[in-house]
C-alpha cells in the first residue's frame, strides 16, 4: 500500500483556501429570493396575533409565511421523520400559533434582496400569550424519567440491567467516594451558518444546496414533509464549514426555504444569522451521580452512575452517557442509570462524542478522588481495574484493546512517572502547576454504505458516494483507500461525495464515516479491479490466459502478474480497448455481523495534561497535554492527528469555557454570539502531543480503522479538572470551570 | 437592520453640520460596534455619517511634552506608535490587550470610547433593558422604563460599584467594556470635542456617567457633538505601569475586571500613583483618594490592600458577579506589584 497510513495532504485543501469550495448559501442561481426567519422572542404559549402588514408594504417584499397563511404540508408526524430524529413528535415549522421554544420560527419574510428581507422581518409584528416556562433541569431532578428508547437505540443503547448489589456494595466498601457533576448546555457554532438554497427548475423540480452531514437525510426529509417524488429533488452539500453533530437533522431554514420555493415557484434562500444558531439542537444540560466503593488493594467493588439530563416537550432525545463507565470499568456491582426530563426548550442534539464527554468526565474524575483516598496513582487504579471484556454487552471481549498500551505510552511521552502525587507539590513562578489524567473510550461503528468507482477512458479513477465531509478529512481518506486498491497514482483519483444523485451512505457522524463509506470504497474499487481483470483476460494477446485474480496485483496503473512483473497491462490500455465507454461498478459494503456481534468494538485513548492555575485569580491554562490514541488503523496520521488535536482543544473548551448561558425566568439563551460564547483561542492553545498506538483489528471492518473523531475529546475534561485538583488542592465537579470556581 | 442613508463629508464642519441634520444620525468610524448594534436592531440610524475622510487620523506631538491622538487613528495605529510606546506604554499595553487585531485595525480611538455595553439584555431586543427602553411602551407593561434583565439575570460580566441612583435605587448594572478608557483614564487625557457650538476639551473623567436613574445616556457630550482628538498629559509613567485583564479567556475577551497602574518612585518610596479599574463600573473607576493612601509609602503588599479596599469601597454583587468583589482587590494589589518590578510585569498574570 503506497497513500493509506501516509501523511497526504488534504486533496480539498487547494479549493477551500483560494475559496473555490461553494457552501450552501455561495450557489447563486439566478432569480433568487432571500428569506429571513423572524424568531419567536418567548418561550412557551401562543401567538394571539400575527400582523404581517407592515413588512408586506416594503418595496421588493415578495410574501411573508407564518403558521396562518402556510402551503399545507404533511399531516402525519412521521413524515416529519428524519434519519435521526428521536422518539417524539418533530417540530414542525410554522405548523400553529402555539410557542414550544425560544427562538422558534414563527415567520419567514421573502424579498429580493437579502437586506429587505432583513428589514422586514423587523416590520412583523408578533403579539404573545405567553404562560410560564419550565427550562431548568436543576430545578426537576425529582421528576425525570425513562426516555423512550425508539430505533436509534441500536446506536445509542440504554444502560444494561444492574449487577449484582451496588448500593449494598458501596455500604460495605471500607474506602468510598461519592459526588454529583454538573454540566450547562452546549451549542455546536460552526463557522458556517445554517444555509439553504433552493433551485426551482423546470416542471418544479428542485436542487438544494443544504448545510446537512447527510444529503440523504435532507432528501428524505423534503419529500415526505412536502409529499413531493424522490426523482424531483436532488440535494447537493460539497462542502461543509463544520457541525459536529449540528447537520445530522435538517434544520428549519431548508423546511422553509423548500416551502416558499414550492409556495412561489421561484429559487429561494433561508439562511440563518448567527444569533438564530441558538434556536434548535444542542448538547443538553446534564446532572449525574457517582458513588464508587472499593476495598483497600484498590479493586472497585461498587460502581453506582447515574445521568439525568433535559429534553424537549415533543421528543425524548437520549445519548450514552454512562455505558463507558461500565466498558471500562469491571465491578461485580454496577448500577447504571439515565433518565430525562422534558422541558420547554428544543430537542437536544448530538455534538461531538455526546454523551461521551459528560459522562466520561463523571467517572473519570470520581476514579481519580478514589485513587487519591486509596493513597494510589490514579494510573495504578485504571490498571488495576483494567478490563478484556465488556460486561454491558454480555461480557464480550473487544475487538481489540490497546489501551494499557495508550497509558504506557502515553505516560512516557509526558513524563508522568516523575509526578509528586502531593497536590500543591509544584510551582512555576507565582503558579502552581498541576498533572492529571483520563481515560477516553468511544464507539468504534460501521453501518452499511453505497459506492461507486469509475474508470474513465482517460484512465482516471472516479469514486463517488453520497457521503459528507464535514471538515475531517474524508475527501482525502477515500482517495486513498480508492487509489490503493486499484494501484493508481493519487493524482489520478477523485473522490466526489454530498450529492444526492450518488450511491447513498448514511449521515456522517459517530465517527463512521472512515470505517462505513472507506469500506464501500474498498468493495465498489474491489468490483472494479475484478471487472478490469475480466477485461484484461479477453484482450488480444493477454498476458493473463489462464491467470487468477488473486495472481495479480494493482501497481502503478497497471495490472501485473505478482511473479513476473513484466507481463502488464496498463489500465488505460484496458479502458480503450472498451468502445469508448468507462467502466463502472458499484459495491454496497455491511458490517460483519457474526464478527461484530461477538465482539465490543471501541476506540481508546489516554489523556495527560498539565495545568498552570494562577489560585489568586482562578485562571487555567492547559500548558501542555499528551493524548495517546488506539483506534485501528490511522490512514492517514496527518488528517486523524488534526482530528486528535480538534478534540482536545474542545476538550478545553468544555472544561474551562464552553456554556450556553440561560436566563431560566424567560427560557432564553443569553450569550448567544461567539464574542460572549466562549471557545478558545490560540492564547489557550499551548503544546498538543498526539501519540498513535498500534492497534490490529480484524474484527471491526475489512481495512481494520475505528474513527477518530470524537476519541481526542472525551478523555480531556476529566484530565484537566483532575489536573486542577493535583495543582491546586480543590475539587472542582461542575463545568465549565471558570476562574471564579477556582480563586 | 433599518434603512440609512450614507454621507462621506471631509470637513469637520460639515460632518457636525451634518449630523445636526435629520433625526437619528449617527457617526460611523471603523464600525466595529455600531455595526454589529445595528444588525441586531439595537441601534437604528436613519442616516450614517462616515467620518474616515475627515483629516483627524494623526498623532501629533504637543508642545507640552504632551502627545495628541487623532480620533480616526485606529488602535492598532495608536498602540504601535513609537511615541505612545516609549510615553505612554501603559495605554499601548490595554489598547493590545483589547479585542483582536484584526478589530483593531479598524476600530479607532474616537469609536472605541463610545463603544456601548457589552450586557447580553442589552444586546438583545427580546429582553427588557432600561438602557435600551428607558421610555418605552406596551401593552403589556405599559409605558415607562423597561427594567433591567440584568437584575436578577444573568450577570457573570456586570457592575459592582456605582449602580446606583441618587435615592439608593438600581436601574441598570450594565459596564463601559473599553480597555483603551481605563488606561486613559489613569493618564488623565483630555477629550477634544467640537460641535455646533464650537470647540471644547473634556476631562476623560467627565466623558462617560454612572447610570443614575439614566441610563438610557452612557456619556456627557451632546448628541451633535464629535470628538477630534485624544490629549494625553506629558507624564506617561513609563517606567512604572502595567495594565493587568482577567477575563475568562487568554485573549478576545472583554475584561472581567482589569486595572490600570501609573506609578512614580523615589527609590522605594512611590511619589505619584494613577489608578483606574475596567469591568467594574458603566464607566472607568477612579478614585483619587485611593492613590493618595500610597503617597509617600514604600511599595510593598502591606500598602497595596488599603488602596484595593478603598477602590473597592461599596462594592455590590448582583449574584453571578459578585466574585469581582474579591477579584478586582487582588487584581490591585497584583497589578501594583507588577508595575513597581519590571520582572512581575513580564511575568504577567
Ligand atoms: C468581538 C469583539 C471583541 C472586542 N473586544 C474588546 C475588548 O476586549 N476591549 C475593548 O476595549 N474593546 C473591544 N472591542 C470593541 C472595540 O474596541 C470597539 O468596537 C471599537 O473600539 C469601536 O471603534 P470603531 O471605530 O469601530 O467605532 P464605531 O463602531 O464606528 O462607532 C462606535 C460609536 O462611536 C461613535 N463615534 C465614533 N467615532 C466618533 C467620534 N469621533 N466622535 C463621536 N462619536 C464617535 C459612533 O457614532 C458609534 O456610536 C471588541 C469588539 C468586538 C466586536
Ligand atoms: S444592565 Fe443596563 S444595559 Fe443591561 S439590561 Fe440592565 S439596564 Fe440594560
Amino acid at each position: 500500500m503506497k497513500y493509506i497510513g501516509e501523511p497526504i495532504t488534504r486533496v480539498d485543501g487547494h479549493e477551500k483556501v483560494t475559496g473555490q469550495a461553494k457552501y450552501a448559501a455561495e450557489f447563486n442561481v439566478p432569480d433568487l429570493a432571500y428569506g429571513v426567519v423572524v424568531s419567536s422572542t418567548i418561550t412557551k404559549g401562543r401567538i394571539i396575533r400575527l400582523d404581517t402588514s407592515r413588512a408586506l408594504a416594503v418595496n421588493g417584499v415578495i410574501a411573508v409565511f407564518t403558521h396562518e397563511n402556510r402551503p399545507k404540508t404533511a399531516w402525519f408526524d412521521v413524515s416529519y421523520k428524519d434519519q435521526d430524529a428521536p422518539p417524539g413528535s418533530p417540530f414542525r415549522p410554522l405548523y400553529d400559533n402555539e410557542i414550544k421554544y425560544n427562538g422558534q420560527p414563527v415567520a419567514l419574510v421573502v424579498a429580493e434582496t437579502f437586506e429587505l428581507a432583513r428589514y422586514a422581518a423587523m416590520l412583523v409584528d408578533v403579539a404573545y400569550e405567553a404562560t410560564p416556562c419550565d427550562t431548568d433541569l436543576l430545578k426537576h431532578l425529582d421528576a425525570v424519567r425513562d426516555p423512550n428508547p425508539g430505533v436509534m437505540n441500536i446506536f445509542k443503547p440504554l444502560p444494561p440491567k444492574p449487577r449484582g448489589d451496588a448500593d449494598q456494595a458501596f455500604a460495605e466498601a471500607p474506602v468510598q467516594q461519592s459526588a454529583q457533576y454538573i454540566h450547562g448546555m452546549q451549542h455546536h457554532n460552526p463557522m458556517e451558518m445554517f444555509a439553504s438554497t433552493v433551485e426551482y427548475g423546470k416542471n418544479g423540480f428542485l436542487t438544494i444546496y443544504d448545510k446537512t452531514q447527510g444529503v440523504t437525510n435532507s432528501l428524505l426529509y423534503v419529500t415526505q414533509a412536502f409529499n413531493i417524488p424522490f426523482n424531483q429533488v436532488r440535494v447537493v452539500s460539497p462542502y461543509v464549514g463544520g457541525a459536529f453533530g449540528s447537520g445530522l437533522r435538517p434544520q428549519y431554514q431548508l423546511f422553509l426555504a423548500v416551502m416558499a420555493a414550492r409556495d412561489l415557484k421561484r429559487s429561494v434562500r433561508v439562511s440563518l444569522t448567527r444569533q438564530q444558531m441558538w434556536s434548535f439542537g444542542h448538547r443538553p444540560a446534564t446532572v449525574q451521580n457517582v458513588r464508587l466503593g472499593a476495598r483497600p488493594d484498590g479493586t472497585l467493588t461498587s460502581i453506582t452512575h447515574e445521568a439525568m439530563a433535559a429534553t424537549s416537550q415533543f421528543e425524548d432525545y437520549m445519548e450514552t452517557v454512562v455505558n463507558w463507565t461500565g466498558k471500562l470499568y469491571p465491578s461485580e456491582n454496577a448500577t447504571l442509570r439515565y433518565k430525562i426530563k422534558s422541558l420547554d426548550l428544543y430537542t437536544p442534539l448530538d455534538m461531538r462524542a455526546p454523551g461521551g464527554v459528560t459522562g466520561l468526565h463523571a467517572i473519570e474524575s470520581a476514579v481519580d478522588e478514589l485513587a487519591y483516598k486509596l493513597g494510589m496513582d490514579p494510573l495504578d487504579f485504571r490498571l488495576k481495574n483494567y478490563t478484556e471484556r465488556d460486561w454491558t454487552e454480555k461480557d464480550k471481549p473487544f475487538s481489540s484493546k490497546e489501551l494499557r498500551e495508550c497509558f504506557r505510552q502515553g505516560a512516557e511521552r509526558f513524563g508522568w512517572a516523575t509526578r509528586n502525587p502531593e497536590p500543591r507539590s509544584m510551582q512555576r513562578g507565582h503558579n502552581l502547576i498541576g498533572w492529571g489524567m483520563a481515560t477516553g473510550i468511544w464507539d468504534a461503528a460501521q453501518v452499511p454504505a453505497r459506492a461507486e468507482a469509475t474508470l474513465t477512458v482517460n484512465g482516471k479513477l472516479r469514486v463517488r458516494s453520497a457521503t459528507a465531509d464535514i471538515g475531517t478529512g474524508t475527501y482525502t481518506i477515500m482517495t486513498q483507500i480508492a487509489a490503493d486498491t486499484l494501484g493508481m497514482p493519487i493524482d489520478d483519483v477523485v473522490f466526489r461525495l454530498g450529492d444526492t444523485t450518488m450511491p447513498p451512505a448514511p449521515i456522517q457522524g459517530g465517527s463512521w464515516t472512515a470505517s462505513t463509506v472507506g469500506s464501500a470504497v474498498k468493495s465498489a474499487c474491489d468490483a472494479l479491479a475484478k471487472t478490469l481483470f475480466r477485461m484484461a483476460k479477453r484482450l488480444p494477446k493477454s498476458p493473463f490466459v489462464g491467470v487468477g485474480f488473486d495472481d495479480v496485483q494493482f501497481i502503478d496503473g497497471a495490472i501485473q502478474l505478482r511473479q513476473n512483473p513484466s507481463k502488464r497491462v496498463s489500465l488505460l490500455e484496458v479502458v480503450s480497448r472498451n468502445r469508448g465507454r468507462a467502466v463502472t461498478e458499484t459495491a454496497t459494503s455491511i458490517p460483519n455481523l457474526i464478527k461484530h456481534n461477538s465482539h465490543s468494538r471501541n476506540a481508546h485513548a489516554a489523556a495527560f495534561v498539565e495545568v498552570q492555575v494562577d489560585e489568586e485569580f482562578g485562571t487555567v491554562h492547559v500548558t501542555r497535554a499528551v493524548t495517546a490514541v488506539a483506534a485501528g488503523r490511522i490512514l492517514n496520521p496527518r488528517t486523524a492527528r488534526s482530528q486528535i488535536i480538534g478534540g482536545m482543544v474542545w476538550g478545553i473548551s468544555h472544561a474551562l469555557q464552553e456554556e450556553s448561558v440561560m436566563d431560566h425566568r424567560y427560557g432564553r439563551f443569553m450569550n448567544h454570539d461567539l464574542a460572549e460564547y466562549h471557545i478558545p483561542v490560540c492564547a489557550d492553545i499551548h503544546d498538543l502531543d498526539v501519540v498513535f498506538v498500534e492497534e490490529n483489528d480484524t474484527i471491526v471492518n475489512p481495512l481494520g480503522v475505528k474513527g477518530v473523531g470524537e476519541i481526542g475529546l472525551v478523555a480531556m475534561p476529566a484530565a484537566i479538572a483532575n489536573a486542577i485538583f493535583h495543582a491546586t488542592g480543590k475539587r472542582i465537579y461542575d463545568l465549565p470551570i471558570q476562574l471564579d470556581k477556582v480563586m | 437592520m433599518h434603512p440609512f442613508s450614507y454621507a462621506r463629508p471631509t470637513e469637520v464642519t460639515e460632518a457636525v453640520h451634518e449630523l445636526a441634520g435629520p433625526a437619528r444620525a449617527k457617526f460611523i468610524a471603523g464600525g466595529t460596534n455600531l455595526l454589529d448594534l445595528m444588525k441586531v436592531n439595537v441601534e437604528q440610524p436613519n442616516r450614517l455619517i462616515d467620518i474616515n475622510r475627515l483629516p483627524l487620523n494623526t498623532i501629533d506631538e504637543l508642545d507640552n511634552g504632551g502627545l495628541r491622538l487623532g480620533a480616526l487613528v485606529t488602535n492598532a495605529d495608536t498602540a504601535y506608535h513609537p511615541l505612545v510606546e516609549q510615553r505612554y506604554p501603559l495605554l499601548s499595553q490595554a489598547i493590545l490587550s483589547a479585542a483582536s487585531a484584526q478589530l483593531r485595525n479598524m476600530a479607532t480611538n474616537g469609536g472605541n470610547l463610545f463603544q456601548r455595553t457589552r450586557c447580553y439584555y442589552f444586546y438583545d431586543t427580546a429582553m427588557p433593558c432600561n438602557k435600551r427602553q428607558m421610555h418605552h411602551s406596551d401593552q403589556i407593561t405599559g409605558t415607562g422604563p423597561a427594567g433591567c434583565g440584568a437584575l436578577g439575570g444573568y450577570n457573570r460580566i456586570h457592575a459592582i460599584l456605582g449602580t446606583e441612583a441618587s435615592d439608593g435605587t438600581v436601574h441598570c448594572i450594565a459596564t463601559h467594556p473599553s480597555d483603551m478608557a481605563v488606561a486613559l483614564t489613569a493618564l488623565d487625557a483630555t477629550i477634544h470635542v467640537t460641535g455646533p457650538n464650537g470647540d471644547r476639551t473634556v476631562p476623560i473623567g467627565n466623558l462617560h456617567r454612572l447610570p443614575g436613574s439614566e441610563p438610557q445616556f452612557d456619556h456627557t457630550l451632546r448628541p451633535d457633538e464629535l470628538v477630534t482628538a485624544i490629549e494625553l498629559p506629558p507624564q506617561g509613567f513609563p517606567d512604572h505601569y502595567t495594565y493587568l485583564k482577567l477575563r475568562d479567556r487568554s485573549s478576545y475577551a472583554f475584561a472581567l475586571v482589569s486595572v490600570a497602574v501609573g506609578l512614580e518612585m523615589d527609590g522605594d518610596v512611590v511619589t505619584n500613583a494613577r489608578l483606574a479599574l475596567g469591568g467594574v463600573a458603566h464607566k472607568p473607576w477612579r478614585k483619587p483618594e485611593a492613590e493618595q493612601l500610597l503617597i509617600g509609602r514604600t511599595a510593598t503588599r502591606e500598602h497595596f490592600q488599603p488602596v484595593a479596599e478603598a477602590l473597592l469601597e461599596g462594592a455590590v454583587g448582583y449574584g453571578h458577579n459578585t466574585f469581582k468583589i474579591d477579584l478586582a482587590k487582588r487584581a490591585i494589589v497584583r497589578a501594583l506589584g507588577m508595575a513597581i518590578n519590571k520582572e512581575k510585569r513580564e511575568e504577567g498574570e
